[in-house]
């Protein structure tokens, strides 16, 4: 019961603190999209007002979600049509349609933008998408359940999760092979790496842990604990993770522990718990690394969180079990 | 513009499209998973200046896991419902899902895991059979068993290279007075499935409990675990009743006629009640319950909301895929039975992968050490309890068709995990056999 009125305190503080918010961000209008897994609806963002533009019916079960390197296009796993859906990023209009294999949950564009890379979760199987034509490229057997999907900034290594056989799977992108699989802690969610492609980072939900890999010689150069007061061990599930473009500073989201950890890269040492949503899962930066935003399924809204302070500045309603988020680069 | 209803099916077709092509591609590169796994890719590796893929992956020595699932064929009465009447394959399924899963995660790390079944109604056969099968290198073995026949099985193998991983029984007692070094319990006890409830119940202000209970040992003990589930979680048990009515054949062309004046009848003038707690494992009676006691109150215990190790309807926490997965393999439904042996198959697996060995002796200390765990679509890690061997997870309190809850509920609170508040806890056991 204490720990609900602590919640709801917190909730009353960043409704305050919204109000400032409009004063205290500069003018960078970006776009945030957020799929809400329950609504089958994308909501748009703007992120400079911090209040939702509009929210539009899309395909069925939305999870993740990532935009076009031109910027032009929001492209949607929706999982329960086994597709991948586009949408005009703008107008939110129905563009196309991409293959995948049954129940995509997360994608990842090649960092030229020609190539989609789709975990499927219910095939073992990691599907490679020509973006322009549409076609599959190939098919990467997997370990069983592949969600995470991390690309080298270079493009040549895919790094897939799978949740099930709890390995990280390194996947040669001109060859489509695995050359290395990696034993990780329980149930892996995320894989990312850092904008110098000097670091893997990789979340195990279960585990509760986030274990960092050298990139070069994929030899694990520490692994993250998580401890809160007053919060279950159990609950602590680490699931998003998003690394600053300068490689200084990195966010886990924590699950049903309602927090996102703030952590120093150079330590691998947690700074801070901000306290957010509940079940907080995904999450993405501004393209300036100002504002951080948290999908937080169960309780409907997305928290922005302001990166230099370290705050939580607002929560923003969403539709029914926020999942994914992207933001745009202009 | 977005899909219409027309692009909509359009889009469903594409989708099938590309699911059998997907299939097609998993057949062709089944084949090859293993090496694949092990080799280099056969084009150079990219000259990358950074996660360069620059060597191949160790080469693992290849590794036999050899698992033996038991299962005591017994004369069990025929529960109420068509809907009811296990498979002939209940349990083997999920031990078969668990097995083909860790063969995927075998085929990155050179391991492989096979399932040989015994299936027996004489405990002589089971036995001389599970030897030649130890005696071969099976060391891990799931049974699905009674009680006294577990209880003798683990008896006869002691000292012997293997170790039971129990699906059968919920008795406590086999968890407690009756423990044993050498079985791990993987399915759900009594107290803990009673507790599971309880809180609910409680959770729901639903205190005041009217208790039917059935004249079989094990509904009488299960009964015992709803009277403790009620004193621990602030319920009252306000009437009491043991059902002895013979309820026949489980079928007969007509018979409700007599059901529908017979339920009423048997729970009339009880004490004020919020809710009917029936105690009845086999499921003889219990169903009769719903929409015919005297008084319009729920029904909860073994019919009307109920607790489980798993639902066939679950999709928390991934389990869409799990149930999609166990579909494709077995045809059917994932049943508690099916959940309980595809965790013990699990187990062996994840203890294979974590270790790197088939080596009976390593893998028997680890899943037995602090540091085991296995995700088991719960929502958080399964371990064994150490000072008995049980296996602690969150349990699902549901309807027939969809769950409703996932105990513990919040609020119970314990010193080191809450799903330690679901059943016998540390202080109280009286396990001797792990010695703590």
């Amino acid at each position: 019961m204490a720990f609900l009125k602590s919640v709801i305190s917190v909730s009353a503080s960043l409704v305050a603190g919204g109000a400032l918010l409009a004063f205290a961000q500069p003018a960078a209008a970006y776009t945030a999209y957020v799929t809400n897994e329950k609504d089958n609806s994308l909501t748009m963002i703007d992120t400079n007002t911090l209040e939702v533009i509009k929210t539009v019916k899309i395909g069925q079960r939305p999870r993740g979600i990532v935009m076009s390197k031109d910027g032009k296009w929001v492209i949607v796993c929706t999982s329960d049509d086994n597709i991948i859906q586009v949408y005009d990023a703008k107008t939110l209009e129905f563009v196309k349609v991409l293959p995948s294999g049954p129940d995509p949950e997360l994608q990842i564009l090649s960092p030229d933008g020609k190539t989609l890379y789709v975990a499927n979760e219910d095939d073992n199987l990691v599907t490679v998408v020509d973006v322009e034509n549409g076609k599959v490229i190939s098919d990467v057997p997997v370990g069983v359940e592949p969600e995470g999907m991390g690309i080298s900034p270079d493009g040549k290594v895919l790094v897939n999760t799978s949740e099930t056989t709890n390995m990280a799977h390194f996947i040669d992108t001109t060859t489509f092979k695995t050359f290395d699989n990696i034993l990780v802690d329980s149930r892996p969610r995320v894989a990312i790496f850092n904008s110098q492609g000097t670091q893997l980072w990789v979340s195990s939900e279960i585990g509760g842990t986030v274990t960092v890999f050298n990139a070069a010689d994929r030899k694990q150069i520490g692994k993250i604990n998580f401890e809160i007061q007053g919060v279950a061990k159990e609950a602590i599930q680490p699931v998003g993770v998003r690394i600053t473009k300068d490689g200084t500073k990195a966010f886990v989201a924590l699950g049903p522990a309602n927090r996102v950890a703030i952590i120093d890269v150079a330590t691998l040492k947690v700074e801070k718990y901000v306290l957010v949503g509940q079940r907080v899962w995904q999450l993405y930066l501004t393209p300036d690394d100002k504002l951080l935003f948290t999908t937080n399924g169960a309780s409907n809204d997305v928290t922005v969180i302001d990166v230099a302070n370290q705050k939580a500045i607002k929560s923003i309603k969403t539709g029914r079990y926020p999942w994914g988020v992207v933001i745009s680069e202009n | 513009m977005r899909p219409t209803r027309a692009k909509r099916s359009s889009i469903r077709l594409a989708a099938r499209a590309s699911i059998v092509f997907s299939a097609a591609a998993i057949g062709s590169a089944g084949a090859s998973i293993g090496a694949l796994a092990q080799e280099t890719p056969a084009a150079a590796p990219p000259a990358a200046t950074e996660a360069a893929p620059a060597k191949q992956a160790d080469a693992k020595p290849a590794l036999n896991i050899n698992i033996l699932y038991v299962r005591q064929t017994r004369e069990l009465p025929l529960p109420l419902s068509l809907l009811d009447i296990p498979a002939a394959d209940n349990g083997i399924g999920g031990a078969n899902l668990a097995v083909a899963d860790n063969n995927t995660t075998g085929k990155f790390l050179n391991q492989t895991f096979k399932l040989d079944v015994i299936e027996s109604g004489e405990f002589a056969d089971i036995v001389k059979q599970t030897e030649e099968k130890i005696a071969a290198g099976f060391g891990y073995i799931v049974a699905d068993m009674d009680h006294d026949t577990l209880l003798k099985f683990a008896d006869a193998l002691a000292g012997k290279p293997a170790v039971i991983a129990n699906i059968g029984s919920p008795d406590d007692n086999l968890r407690e007075e009756n423990c044993r070094a050498n079985v791990l319990h993987v399915a759900p006890t009594r107290t803990m499935l009673a507790d599971a409830l309880g809180q609910y119940l409680s959770w729901k202000q639903w205190r005041n409990w009217f208790l039917v209970y059935g004249s079989r040992p094990e509904d009488k003990a299960l009964a015992d675990a709803y009277r403790r589930a009620a004193k621990r979680f602030g319920s009252k048990i306000v009437e009491e009743r043991e059902f002895k009515y013979d309820s026949g054949s489980r079928r007969s062309d007509g018979g409700f006629e007599q059901i529908q004046q017979q339920i009423p009848q048997f729970t009339q003038n009880a004490k004020e009640h919020d809710v009917v707690v029936v105690a009845d494992e086999a499921q003889l009676f219990g169903d009769y319950m719903p929409y015919r006691t005297w008084s319009a109150r729920p029904v909860a215990g073994t019919a009307g909301l109920t607790s489980t190790s798993w639902h066939p309807a679950l999709e928390l926490w991934g389990g869409t895929q799990f149930q999609n997965r166990f579909r494709r393999l077995n045809n059917r439904q994932m049943t508690p039975l099916d959940y309980d042996a595809w965790l013990a198959v699990r187990v062996i697996g994840e203890a294979a992968s974590r270790k790197q060995s088939a080596d009976f002796q390593v893998l028997n200390k680890f899943i037995h050490s602090p540091d085991f765990e296995v995700a088991a679509f719960k929502g958080v890690k399964t371990t064994f309890r150490g000072w008995n061997g049980q296996l602690r997870q969150p349990l699902i309190v549901t309807t027939d068709k969809l769950l409703v809850s996932v105990s513990p509920q919040p609020g119970f609170l314990h010193q080191f995990t809450e799903l330690d508040t679901l059943g016998i806890d540390k202080p109280e056991t009286k396990c001797k056999a792990y010695v703590q």
